[in-house]
């Protein structure tokens, strides 16, 4: 019942969202200042991420596969194929489901508990769009990138713990990442992103927008709307692969 | 002028408003009156749309803005300035961007243009040298200036205020009073604000309408409000032990 009352309400909000904004060029405004801060100010953190899980990636494969006849390049190449197909995508967006999904809910509904939205409301602006579609338009675009340069730094991370450590040899792992490359995994992994970023606005806008009382029902709304995200991320995660992959 | 037909409201099946009918003259200072909890807010989110009366008609200047369609009450919404009871300004915008801020989005002139009309209604609530400071850093009463510059930026025929003196020391909440109602006089606008404040009751209540549980239990101006008959309004009134000791000894 819960749920379905959800559903509902989130159908009609992100019908909302998508309505036609009000004046281009505030519109465009928002996008860039959105971009700076949801998709820029994150790439630090997915850099971090990135190099460290490529590094254990590339240890365990190396650790678990250490047998005579499995050739070394294998490392570079499962590390590979597992940062592409689903460490980048799916650990960068859940990570931003934390950092991004909070700071939108919580933005957004403190603006609802200090009635901002209503002043909007009465201007007689679709708040709904005003507020979230920059930001939905901003993550959809960036997160691709982000994931991207995870995958980059992912694999140089593997690189360099494989190469430090000795349990591959360079030349083996870059041999590796090169050996049958399908760029489909690529493209796989940024359908995901795109995906995976219209749910964490939308999700995260939804918890945000629809926030009533005070600044405790705010930090409420906040924690799930990063909750909620996350979950919906993992079952799409599992949709598209089957969809995609099968 | 705005009228208001049998206004109802409930939430969840509790009845808040109920078959309220008032009238709201243009160019004076209609107020609202009442206990906290009364439904004042309601009563006034009501009016601009910002919550959907269960029954009754709402009417400016013989337009019905309840039957109206998005688009039309869109238009409606243009001539509509609104200060809420906590200010609601945009705390990620400066005090002139907040001014701006419905320019910004509706009017067609040039950036200067915007900028000058911003100073204007910053300098008619008398708050100059603000403009670079965000809402945070400037104080309760001033924030309240600031929202009634935002309200009146696109002149509007309507003007709503949720509690324009809640949380201000008597004499800035005097002068906010006044301000408003200067406003509405110079630019013929009806005014619409809610207070539980005897002060402002007494300094500007042109047209007074008292609401009780629910209901309207009685309209008229400051100069009757004293003499009237209606129960539930004198105990509003003479809630102080002070003021009833004042009025008793005028006796
Ligand atoms: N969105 C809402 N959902 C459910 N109940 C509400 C809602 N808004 C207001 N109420 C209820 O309506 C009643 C009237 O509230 P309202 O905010 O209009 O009072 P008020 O007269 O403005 O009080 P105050 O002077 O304290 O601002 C309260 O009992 C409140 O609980
Ligand atoms: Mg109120």
């Amino acid at each position: 019942m819960n749920f379905l009352f959800h559903m509902g309400r989130y159908a009609l909000f992100v019908r909302r969202v998508f309505g036609k904004p009000v004046n281009h060029r505030i519109f465009f405004n928002q996008i860039a200042q959105e971009m700076e801060a949801l998709g820029i100010s994150s790439v630090g953190i997915v850099v971090i991420i990135s190099f460290f899980m490529g590094a254990v990636i590339t240890l365990q494969t190396a650790y678990n596969i250490e047998m005579p006849f499995i050739p070394k390049y294998t490392v570079g190449l499962a590390a590979r194929d597992s940062i592409l197909l689903e460490f980048s995508s799916t650990i960068v967006s859940l990570i931003l489901a934390g950092k991004v999904g909070s700071h939108i809910a919580s933005e957004i509904g403190t603006m609802r508990v200090t009635e901002q939205i209503d002043a909007l409301d009465v201007m007689g602006i679709n708040s709904a769009g005003f507020l979230v579609l920059p930001k939905v338009v901003a993550l959809v675009v960036l997160n691709p990138f982000l994931v991207m340069i995870s995958m980059g730094v992912g694999i140089f991370g593997g690189w360099i713990a494989g190469t430090s450590t000795g349990v591959v040899p360079s030349a083996d792992y870059i041999y590796g990442i090169q050996y049958g490359f399908i760029p489909f995994y690529v493209i796989y992994s940024l359908i995901k992103a795109v995906v995976f970023a219209f749910l964490i606005t939308t999700i995260s806008g939804y918890w945000g927008y629809y926030a009533s009382g005070g600044s405790l029902e705010v930090g409420r709304s906040s924690t799930k709307a990063v909750v909620v995200s996350s979950v919906q991320i993992l079952l799409f995660n599992l949709l598209l692969t089957q969809l995609l992959l099968a | 002028m705005i009228e208001v037909m049998n206004l109802s409201k409930s939430f969840d099946g509790v009845p808040v408003l109920k078959d309220i009918s008032a009238t709201f003259k243009t160019g004076c200072t209609n107020l609202i009156i009442g206990q906290s909890g009364s439904g004042k807010t309601v009563l006034l989110k009501s009016l601009v749309g910002l919550h959907v009366p269960d029954e009754g008609q709402i009417l400016y200047d013989s337009r019905n803005f309840t039957e109206m369609h998005r688009k039309e009450k869109k238009s409606i919404r243009q001539e509509i300035g609104m200060l809420f009871q906590g200010s609601a300004l945009f705390d990620y915008l400066t005090v002139e961007e907040n001014v701006r801020f419905p320019l910004d989005m509706f009017s067609g002139f040039s950036l200067e243009e915007r900028r000058e009309r911003a100073n204007f209604c910053l300098k008619r609530v008398n708050l100059e040298n603000a403009n670079h400071l965000f809402p945070s850093e400037i104080s309760g009463g001033m924030q309240k200036r600031v929202a009634i510059a935002r309200a009146i930026a696109l002149n509007p025929k309507y003007l709503f205020c949720d509690e324009p003196n809640s949380g201000l020391d008597p004499k800035t909440a005097i002068v906010i009073d006044e301000l408003i109602q200067e406003i509405t006089r110079e630019y013929d606008m009806t005014t619409i604000i809610n207070t539980h404040d005897m002060n402002s009751v007494f300094g500007i209540g042109e047209h007074i309408i008292f609401i009780a549980k629910g209901k309207k239990q009685w309209e008229g101006s400051n100069d009757e409000i004293l003499s009237s008959e209606n129960q539930e309004l004198n105990d509003f009134i003479f809630a102080s032990k002070f003021f009833r000791k004042i009025m008793s000894g005028e006796k």
